[in-house]
C-alpha cells in the first residue's frame, strides 16, 4: 500500500499571522478555521470525520482532538495530535492520508492555531534533557541552536553572512505580491540585513521569523475525480519523514538536515527529482533554515548553497520559485501553523488561485517542515489534479 | 544581578552522578558495560544497544568546538546582563558532544575546531559550578 495519488488536499484556510491576537482564544481561532476550510472543501460541517490537531493548544494543553472535536461539534472516528513542532502542518497531511486509506475515516479536518499576546508570552514548562543540560548555560529558545548551524555551514564551506542574508531579501521581495503579509511591501536590502542586531552570532534580527499569531488548516479526502468541489484537489503523491534529535547536541550531523532523508523518500514515492518541481514551499524559520533545505533538497550541491544563491531567480516568475507568499520571514510565524501555512501557499499556486504570484503551469509542489532543532522533519510533494 | 532568577537546576537519578562529579571537578561520560558505546548526556539505557547497564569514564577534559554561538539576546531574560557569551557544542576526544559554556575574556575569539580543557565553574550561577570550557592554549 503507498499513499501516492491516494488521497488530496480539497479545502485550505488561513488566518494570516500578526503580531498579536488580544481578545482571541485559541479554539476560537480553530473555529474559524475549521468553518473555512470546510467550506472551501465544498462540504459541510457533518462530513468531517477525522480531526488532527497540534499540542499546546493554549486553553487546554491535554486531552486536545477531544476538546476541539466537543468545541466544534465534531463526533470523529479518528482524532490524534501530531507533535512535530514547524513539521506537524505536511505531517498532518500524509498521517490523514493514512487514516482514510487503512478505511478509520473519510474527511480528515488538520488545523493549527495558537494565539499571541506580545506582552504575556509564556515561558515552556520543560523538564526535559535540554532544560537539565543546556538551559543552564542560557542556551535558552531555538536561536542559539540555528545560529550553530549557521556558523558550522560557514566554517565549513566559507558561506559568508551576506550569502545568508540575502534569504529574507528575497522573500520580502516575493511578500510585495502577498498583501496579506506581515512585511508585504517592506523590501529590504543585504544591508539592512547586516545592520540589525546581532541576536545570536551569527544570526541577525531580519534572519529570524518573526513570532506571531494565526493558523492554518487543510481537508484531506480520498482522491475522487467524479466528486464535484469548489476548487481543483491537489493530490499527495509522496511524502517522507525523518527524526533524529532533539537537541542539536545530539544532532548526527550539522550542516545535512534530516530533511535530506524525507525529501529523497517523498520525492522517491511521488516518482519525481528535484528538477520536476515547479513550486518549492520551503520551511524557513531561519534564513540557515532555507539554506539548508535548498542544498537538501538537491537544487545544488551539499555546501555550494552561498554562491548559488546569487544566480537564482527565486521570484514566482524565476527559474526556482521559493516561497512566492514570501514564506515565514515575510509572513510572520503563526507558532506551530508555520508549517501548514507553507502548504496552504502550494495548494494555491496548484490550483492555479495565486492571483499575481500565480506560478505558469504549476503542476508539481514540493512543501517542507521543520521542528524543534533541525531533528523531526517532513517534506511531501503535492501535484495538480487537472 | 538580574531581576530575573534563572531557572533551577534538574537532575535525575541517573544523573545525579554525573553534576556531583562535575561540581568536583570531573567530567564523566557514560560507558555502556555491554557494547562498550561512550555517551552523553547520561541515560538510563544506552543509545546503541539498549542495554541498562551502563558504568561511569572520566574523561581527560579536552575536546574541540564542533560549532559556537555568542548570545548577544539571550532567549531567557535571567541572562541578559550575561551577553554577550558563548556557548559551544564540544565534541570530547573520548567522543560524546555537549553543549557548554566557554570561558573567557573575548566571546568572539573562537572558531570551529577550537581546543578547549574542562573547568568546573558556577558560570556566576549561585546553584554551583557546571561543566564549562576554557580555551586550551599553550
Amino acid at each position: 500500500m503507498t499513499l501516492h495519488g491516494s488521497c488530496a488536499v480539497t479545502g485550505v484556510a488561513e488566518i494570516p499571522p500578526r503580531r498579536t491576537t488580544r481578545g482571541q482564544t485559541t479554539l476560537g481561532l480553530i473555529g474559524r478555521l475549521a468553518a473555512a476550510a470546510v467550506a472551501d472543501a465544498g462540504l459541510e460541517p457533518s462530513d468531517v470525520d477525522g480531526l488532527l490537531v497540534g499540542p499546546q493548544v493554549g486553553e487546554t494543553p491535554q486531552h486536545v482532538p477531544a476538546t476541539v472535536a466537543e468545541y466544534l461539534g465534531l463526533e470523529p472516528r479518528y482524532g490524534d495530535v501530531v507533535d512535530l513542532g514547524g513539521a506537524a502542518g505536511p505531517g498532518m497531511i500524509w498521517r490523514a492520508a493514512a487514516a482514510i486509506r487503512a478505511g478509520m475515516c473519510d474527511t480528515v479536518l488538520c488545523v493549527l492555531a495558537n494565539t499571541r499576546d506580545p506582552d504575556n508570552v509564556p515561558r515552556s514548562p520543560n523538564r526535559n534533557p535540554i532544560r537539565e543540560f543546556e538551559v543552564p548555560y542560557g542556551a535558552s529558545g531555538a536561536n542559539q541552536a540555528y545560529a550553530m548551524a549557521a556558523a558550522r555551514h560557514m566554517a565549513d564551506f566559507g558561506t559568508t553572512a551576506e550569502q545568508l542574508a540575502s534569504v529574507p531579501v528575497f522573500e520580502r521581495r516575493n511578500a510585495g505580491l502577498n498583501p496579506d503579509a506581515v512585511f508585504h511591501g517592506k523590501d529590504i536590502a543585504v544591508e539592512d540585513v547586516l545592520s540589525s542586531p546581532m541576536i545570536a552570532w551569527p544570526l541577525r534580527r531580519l534572519e529570524i521569523v518573526m513570532p506571531c499569531g494565526g493558523g492554518a488548516a487543510a481537508v484531506v479526502q480520498r482522491a475522487d475525480p467524479a466528486r464535484r468541489a469548489p476548487h481543483c484537489p491537489v493530490l499527495l503523491l509522496g511524502a517522507g519523514e525523518k527524526l533524529t534529535h532533539r537537541s542539536l547536541s545530539q544532532a548526527p550531523e550539522l550542516t545535512t538536515t534530516p530533511l535530506a532523508a524525507a525529501i529523497a523518500t517523498s520525492y522517491d514515492m511521488a516518482g519525481v527529482q528535484a528538477n520536476d518541481v515547479d513550486v518549492f514551499s520551503l520551511y524557513d524559520c531561519y534564513s540557515i533554515m532555507l539554506a539548508l533545505t535548498l542544498e537538501d533538497a538537491g537544487l545544488c550541491r551539499k555546501g555550494d548553497v552561498g554562491p548559488w544563491m546569487a544566480d537564482q531567480d527565486f521570484s514566482s516568475t524565476g527559474n526556482f520559485p521559493v516561497n512566492p507568499h514570501g514564506g515565514q520571514l515575510a509572513c510572520g510565524q503563526a507558532d506551530l501553523a508555520g508549517g501548514m501555512c507553507h502548504l496552504v501557499e502550494a495548494v494555491r499556486q496548484l490550483r492555479g488561485e495565486a492571483g499575481a504570484r500565480q506560478v505558469t503551469d504549476a503542476e508539481l509542489a514540493l512543501v517542507t517542515g521543520n521542528g524543534a532543532t533541525l531533528g523531526e522533519e517532513v517534506a511531501i510533494v503535492l501535484g495538480a489534479a487537472g | 544581578m538580574s531581576a530575573v532568577p534563572r531557572p533551577g537546576r534538574l537532575s535525575t537519578p541517573a544523573t545525579a552522578e554525573y553534576w556531583r562529579a562535575a561540581a568536583d571537578g570531573h567530567l564523566l561520560i557514560q560507558r555502556c558495560l555491554h557494547c562498550g558505546h561512550k555517551q552523553l548526556y547520561p541515560r538510563t539505557l544506552c543509545t546503541r544497544c539498549w542495554s541498562a547497564e551502563l558504568g561511569w569514564q572520566e574523561t581527560v577534559g579536552t575536546g574541540s568546538v564542533r560549532t559556537f554561538t555568542v548570545i548577544e539576546v539571550p532567549g531567557h531574560p535571567a541572562w541578559r546582563e550575561e551577553a554577550p557569551y558563548l556557548i559551544a557544542l564540544v565534541e570530547l576526544d573520548e567522543g560524546p558532544c555537549l553543549l557548554a559554556g566557554v570561558l573567557g575574556s573575548d566571546p568572539y575569539r573562537v572558531a570551529v575546531g577550537q581546543r578547549v580543557r574542562f573547568v568546573a565553574d558556577s558560570g556566576g550561577d549561585p546553584a554551583g559550578p557546571l561543566p564549562f570550557f576554557a580555551r586550551d592554549e599553550p
